[in-house]
């Protein structure tokens, strides 16, 4: 066998990292080079000028606000989907109790697991359209419950006092769902008779929550916590889809600033692509702080 | 794995990925200038193949799939190939301009014929610069296909080239003939018996009158205000004369806080603040806004002449929307009452390194014969730059009285491009400045201070190719 090891590698290994080298690294490497010119992206003309497009992007205030906006974002969307989705899948799994020594979830649990997942079908496309139309400021569903109840409603997507707010409602939701099926499969890896004895010693169930499954959970949500700040520092799609970083930049991100350089209002690819190695400089910072900072020791179940 | 395995490998990765690299920039930038050698289609010119075009070169055309569909263009090129029966043409229909055709650009393989429109639209700034489109000159000296004893120019409406010039280099054929103004139905108007005003004051009376009727005067799309920024600028054109709207499109130093432009403003900061919007307006896209229109819920809304095609599914029979210039600010206004903006729209261009470029310009002559235009207005019901195409071909109703409209309007006709030469600054700037203005957020000198800072913010960019155009 030890012969039959370098064609085995070679055979699985070979074609996907070409594969990656081609298609992910070569256009990142590009990326750095185009980034050093002034290139407007419909010729093939290109100066090189230097670090001038990242001077120029440090004095861009709109490239400040866009990443302001991504800073929020990255403090509150992991938070709330990780909170939000700890407590469904905790309550899926043992919300319910069946006497003094049952560990099970909340009646209907299946019903709930697959109605929390049903975001995670849709495509982000549609998610946004979908929202769209709840926000919309005189038939929407959320505007029309509002007027039931005899509320005045905002204009959600209308108003920048609101609108980014709205579109960081709709980010946790399109994602809670992901994240409970991911915790609920991590709890049931934990074994039955931790929970039994911490209820036999008269546990509430935020304490077993809070010591006992949050710690035995750490790494799934350390993994979680990874996801969701790449995916707040982009939330491009949603945006774009749902408010192309209107009214009056309120909702703007950087991906979005990104893209309207290059593809919308203007060609300045060589600028764009300035964004976008700041940008992968600071998903990559993120990535790697948040998995430093919650490292902790592996626990195993024999 | 330690610290020191990881050190090695990253090193070992990185002596590889230096010289790929080198071999990699080379190719989104620089691939392309090559390929310019390949074989360019060129026939002989005659009296009966002015513009050369090499009878079997194959011809491939791009359209936007928009509001206007494709079928038109389909008839076009049905008409091209009656006359090249050797001709094989390609044919697309794409939303998205920019992503599908940068890459073509870049490798210098673009198709022959370009509908550069929408919301995926090539920033034209950025296309003119680089020198990537054909001039279109021999296209305008050109006889007309069928229209006798004149050049394809003769037969233009005026303004059409205008439009599609930089620095007097005509190069963009837009090929629609597009009125903005106000609209309104001249059901509900009859109904109620209401008039449309032709002073602001009476304008004004007007919308109280309206709402009093438990209808609102105004609706826009909130989601794209520069939609209000038409009616607001065309107000002051018509106070101070077209110069207005040439200091804005020569990005001259305040010229978004000119006199004209402070009265307007402080004219139509008056819908806001009597509350004449639509409540809720502010959060609606332009189809939304639209729709609300044609429900009857708000009596005026600004949109050019595309919005009949655009909201034909959703108006109800009998509705029958009509335009109408802005209100004269009073007598001391430069231009009449009936002086209305009319442009060329619907952009088409050839690239300057489509292998057939005179094929493509052949193209543009089969669109700009009489015969073309009267086949795209009947089939998206929209005019076109060719003028007198409409005869003998029934208008629907919205349509007939943009042609009313248009020639009440005649030799008072007004326009503005800087859409065109700047796109960032109509589409972001100037965009989000009116979204703060017309919800009431911001008053009139905070909203001209705004556009003024987003026109200083162009002409400031060295990186920007600035264009002027002649009074």
């Amino acid at each position: 066998m030890k012969h039959g090891k370098w064609p085995l590698i070679v055979t699985f290994l070979v074609p996907p990292v070409l594969l990656y080298v081609f298609f992910v690294v070569s256009p990142y490497l590009q990326a750095f080079q185009i980034s050093t010119t002034d290139w407007l992206g419909y010729s093939a003309d290109a100066n090189p000028v230097g670090l001038a497009n990242f001077k120029a992007l440090w004095h861009d205030d709109y490239v400040w606000n866009a990443l302001k906006n991504n800073v929020i974002l990255l403090a509150l969307v992991p938070v709330l989907t990780i909170v939000l989705g700890l407590f469904f899948a905790t309550m899926l799994a043992m919300g319910g109790r069946k006497g003094s020594a049952g560990v099970t979830g909340v009646r209907g649990g299946a019903l709930y697991r697959t109605v929390y997942f049903f975001p995670q079908v849709l495509s982000v496309v549609i998610i946004a359209l979908l929202w769209k139309e709840v926000y919309h400021p005189n038939k929407g569903l959320l505007t029309s419950a509002l007027h039931g109840l005899g509320l005045p409603s905002p204009t959600w997507l209308g108003d920048p006092a609101t609108a980014f707010w709205c579109v960081l409602a709709v980010m946790v939701w399109s994602n809670v769902g992901f994240y409970v099926v991911l915790f609920g499969a991590a709890m049931s890896a934990v074994p039955k008779e931790i929970y039994e004895a911490v209820l036999l010693d008269g546990a509430s169930r935020f304490t077993t929550l809070r010591r006992v499954t949050l710690p035995l959970l750490w790494d799934t949500v350390q993994v979680a916590w990874v996801y969701l700040a790449i995916f707040a520092l982009d939330g491009f799609i949603l945006v774009q889809l749902m408010t192309n970083g209107g009214p009056n930049f309120s909702t703007d991100v950087i991906g979005v600033r990104m893209y309207d350089t290059a593809f919308g209002s203007e060609t300045k690819f060589g600028y764009a692509s300035a964004i976008g190695v700041v940008m992968f400089f600071l998903t990559l910072s993120v990535a790697v702080l948040s998995l430093r900072i919650g490292r902790r020791e592996r626990i195993e179940y024999s | 794995m330690n610290r020191r395995d990881i050190l090695r490998r990253s090193a070992a990765a990185g002596l590889l990925a230096t010289p790929a690299a080198g071999l990699l920039s080379g190719c989104a930038t620089s691939g392309g200038g090559d390929k310019n050698d390949a074989e360019t289609y060129q026939g002989t010119k005659s009296a009966q193949n002015p513009l050369g075009v090499k009878e079997d070169a194959p011809l491939e055309v791009v359209i936007f799939g928009g509001g206007f569909g494709e079928e038109y263009a389909k008839a076009h090129e049905a008409m091209y190939t009656e006359k090249y029966p050797k001709a094989k043409i390609k044919h697309s229909s794409t939303q998205e301009i920019s992503k599908t055709l940068q890459p073509r650009f870049v490798d210098g393989t673009p198709p022959d014929v370009v509908n550069n429109s929408g919301s995926g639209q090539i920033d034209f700034n950025g296309l003119v610069s680089q020198n990537a489109l054909a001039g279109l000159d021999e296209l305008l000296a050109a006889p007309s296909l069928d229209i006798p004893g004149k050049t394809v120019k003769e037969t233009l409406l005026p303004g059409a080239v205008e439009v599609g010039s930089y620095d007097g280099k005509f190069l963009v054929l837009n090929y629609t003939y597009t009125a903005y103004g106000i609209w309104h139905s001249a059901k509900l108007f009859a109904d109620r018996g209401w008039s449309y005003a032709k002073t602001w004051d009476d304008h004004i009376a007007l919308c109280k009158q309206i709402k009093a009727a438990g209808i609102a005067p105004w609706t826009y799309a909130g989601l794209h205000p520069r939609y209000m920024s038409w009616p607001l600028i065309s107000t002051a054109i018509k106070l101070g004369g077209p110069s207005v709207a040439t200091a804005i499109d020569n990005l001259e130093p305040n010229a978004w806080k000119s006199d004209s432009m402070r009265t307007a403003a402080d004219a139509w900061h008056q819908i806001v603040k009597d509350k004449y919007i639509l409540d809720g307006s502010s959060g609606l896209d332009h189809k939304q806004s639209q729709t609300a229109w044609c429900q009857g819920k708000a009596a005026f809304i600004s949109c050019g002449s595309w919005l009949e095609s655009e909201q034909k599914d959703v108006t109800p029979a009998g509705f029958n929307m009509t335009i109408q210039p802005t209100p004269s600010l009073g007598s001391g206004d430069k231009l009449p009452f009936e002086a209305i903006r009319g442009t060329a729209g619907e952009p088409f261009m050839v690239p300057a390194k489509a292998r057939n470029v005179a094929g493509g310009l052949e193209y543009f002559r089969t669109m700009l014969s009489k015969k073309g235009a009267q086949d795209f207005t009947k089939k998206v019901a929209s005019l076109t730059v060719v003028a007198g195409a409409t005869e003998g071909v029934e208008l629907p109703y919205g349509l007939s009285t943009v042609v009313k409209a248009l020639d009440a309007s005649g030799a008072n006709g007004f326009n503005w491009v800087y859409n065109n030469f700047y796109r960032k600054l109509e589409r972001n700037l100037v965009d989000a400045a009116c979204g703060e203005f017309f919800s009431g957020r911001i008053g009139p000198a905070e909203f001209l201070e705004q556009c003024q800072k987003g026109a200083d913010s162009i002409a400031q960019d060295s990186s920007i190719k600035k264009y002027k155009r002649a009074a």
